[in-house]
């Protein structure tokens, strides 16, 4: 009875320092930018205590066109944010799945000298880095300059302030994030599982969909959930390198609070990403379940 | 025509300090269509080797291994009719039993309903009846290892291979899961090639069995003649408890040879071609002496009980090694200290072709 009592006073003040800190830090943020969402925003900034539904009414069509107007361009760039996201996480997993085989199977010194050149971009600042991908993209950049001199184009390659460039940096950003779950999962996968596979009579192509896939999927989902997330969000990748038609809804967000000063809207907008991020995850983490229900 | 054919099999492997050896070295081997193989040896002779040559996983370096006449080095391990039962048993932990056990049928494309059947019928044959819904995880060992027999045999191979399917099992299962790997093979009537370090089980499976050392065989023969009448020492002292007496032949008669051992002890043996003055190293096993009277004097130095028996260490009065001896357990067994005199059949004693 004394130890059960003792354990969990050591517990409680275990957690207690996090609790406090994800409560403070954390929890009363994100009920702020919720109240916020609703409230009226203020003429030179600020918030106005008044319960004020047009923000939302800006976003979804129900603006009355004289205080706010309705204007589809922002639920554009949030499916444009999501599509992003997407693409991000398809190619950073298409890029890391075979890197991830590769590594797991080398000895063990050579593997954690790659897990070592992995983390490797994190001793450095993320705005440095992007700057470089600025100068390797631009017209007259890395890029273009060894293309030309090759022979391979006559014009620049207008990547810089696309798209394209914007999803480029956001996979540079994110392919540690994906790589690190994934790797976990590869290099747990008992090799006999699949050796017993090949017995089985199954070809390469099936060992891999019926065997290695279901079993790398936790490392797979794990991976995707991590890119995805921040990847809806970012605003520093397009701020740098997407230009107008790079815009994402995490721009839109940051200029609401520093350049618009609409608080209230730049709260809106969120709560929507966040609604949408976590509509998103609950439904693939269904999906995932379904799957695994399937083959159980 | 035997089933399977070794001719000749080499596989080399580097060691980390660049080095090369040999894991299979010039291996031999025919196999029955319906025989009990056991590959029987240390660990690093080869026998696993030798084994994922068979199923594909290993690619010899010289000679052929053929299947009904047909070489199988261009076949990849899924094109090969063999199927193997795995040491760690390799159970696919994200399906259940039954998709576990039909996997091979499932990738052959066979319709639901005679993979279903071909399912219920494999779990039967391994004592499993029921258990398809369930996952591996919610399974004993024992249970595990027949669900990872019922998945190899399911596809009807023409030949299972097992690799040391039944190490992790404790004793009493190990011993049953023998008996029922017999049958078992006996019912279905295909050939088995098992691999294992532990002489019992090689014992008692086994039509034959391939003592391997260093990727090299050492004698194939049934359990009795590798027990009995084992090729050298190396067989001799692999294959269950032995004595092995280093002895020079004194005199030859009426087809007996006495002979000597360095320190004086003397033992019959049936003489065959034996000269006066002839080195050979002779075999008894424990249970080949019985306590006596008379024969060779000694001195009990230790006495092990192992339930039924005794297992003696026995010192000869004349000096030299001491003699291992299992004797029945009585009221009146003999004692650490007591004298006893040890005899034998003079037919017992197996001269090694080769020390």
């Amino acid at each position: 009875m004394m130890a059960i009592r003792r354990q969990t006073l050591v517990l409680a003040t275990l957690l207690t320092p996090v609790t406090l800190f994800l409560g403070v830090f954390f929890l009363l943020p994100l009920l702020i930018i919720a109240l916020f969402s609703v409230l009226t925003p203020g003429l030179y900034g600020g918030v106005e205590w008044a319960f004020y539904h047009w923000n939302y009414g800006r976003i979804f069509g129900w603006a009355d066109d004289i205080i706010e107007v309705y204007e589809p361009i922002y639920l554009q760039i949030l499916m444009r944010s999501l599509g992003f996201a997407a693409l991000t996480v398809l190619l950073c997993l298409i890029l890391c799945y075979p890197v991830a085989f590769w590594v797991s199977r080398l000895p063990h010194r050579w593997r954690m000298f790659f897990l070592f050149l992995i983390t490797l971009p994190f001793f450095s600042s993320l705005i440095v880095r992007l700057y470089a991908w600025l100068l390797i993209l631009k017209p007259s950049g890395i890029l273009n300059t060894v293309l030309i001199g090759v022979g391979a184009i006559s014009e620049p390659l207008e990547i810089l302030y696309t798209p394209a460039a914007v999803v480029l940096g956001m996979v540079y950003v994110m392919v540690p994030f994906m790589f690190l779950p994934l790797y976990s999962a590869v290099d747990n996968l008992d090799r006999a599982l699949i050796e017993a596979s090949m017995d089985l009579g199954a070809t390469r192509l099936q060992t891999f969909l019926k065997v290695v896939l279901p079993q790398t999927l936790p490392g797979i989902l794990g991976g995707a959930v991590i890119v995805f997330i921040p990847s809806v969000g970012n605003f520093i990748v397009p701020d740098v390198l997407g230009g107008a038609k790079g815009l994402m809804i995490g721009n839109l967000v940051e200029q609401q609070f520093l350049s618009a000063r609409n608080w209230p809207f730049g709260s809106a907008l969120s709560m929507i990403v966040m609604a949408v991020v976590l509509a998103v995850l609950l439904g693939s983490m269904a999906a995932a379940k379904r799957k695994g229900g399937q083959n159980a | 025509m035997a089933l399977l054919e070794i001719r000749n099999a080499r596989r080399d492997f580097v060691t980390p300090e660049g080095g090369k050896f040999a894991a299979l070295d010039g291996i031999d081997l025919d196999i029955g269509a319906h025989e009990f193989v056991t590959l029987l040896g240390p660990s690093g002779c080869g026998k696993t080797t030798l084994l994922r040559s068979i199923s594909g996983f290993e690619t010899l370096d010289g000679g052929a291994i053929l299947l009904d006449g047909t070489d199988l080095a261009a076949l990849p391990p899924f094109r090969r009719p063999v199927n193997t039962v795995f040491q760690s048993y390799a159970l696919f932990s994200h399906m259940t039993v039954a998709r576990n056990v039909g996997y091979a049928l499932e990738v052959r494309g066979e319709d639901r309903a005679s993979r279903e059947r071909a399912v219920a019928e494999a779990l039967e044959k391994v004592g499993l009846t029921g258990m398809g819904a369930r996952k591996p995880s919610q399974l004993s060992g024992g249970q595990r290892q027949r669900v990872a027999l019922a998945r190899a045999i399911i596809g009807k191979p023409r030949l299972l291979l097992l690799d040391e399917p039944l190490s992790a099992l404790d004793r009493n299962l190990r011993q049953q899961m023998q008996i029922e790997l017999k049958t078992l093979q006996n019912t279905l009537g295909i050939a088995f090639i098992f691999v294992t370090h532990d002489q019992e089980e090689a014992l008692t499976m086994s039509d034959r069995i391939v003592v391997m050392r260093a990727g090299q065989i050492e004698q194939i023969g049934t359990p009795r003649a590798i027990y009995r009448h084992p090729k050298n020492r190396f067989v001799a002292e692999f294959i269950g408890e032995t004595n092995l007496f280093a002895l020079t032949i004194d005199r030859i008669e009426a087809g007996q040879a006495m002979a000597r051992t360095a320190e004086g002890l003397e033992l019959l043996l049936p003489a065959g071609a034996a000269k006066v003055g002839d080195k050979a190293v002779a075999v008894l096993r424990p249970a080949d002496f019985t306590l006596s009277d008379q024969g060779i004097a000694a001195t009990v130095t230790k006495a092990v009980y192992l339930g039924s028996d005794l297992h003696l260490f026995v010192q000869p009065a004349v000096g030299g090694a001491e003699i291992r001896v299992t004797a029945r357990d009585s009221a009146s067994a003999p004692k650490e200290g007591t004298k006893v005199h040890l005899a034998y059949d003079p037919a017992a004693p197996h001269v090694l072709e080769a020390a």
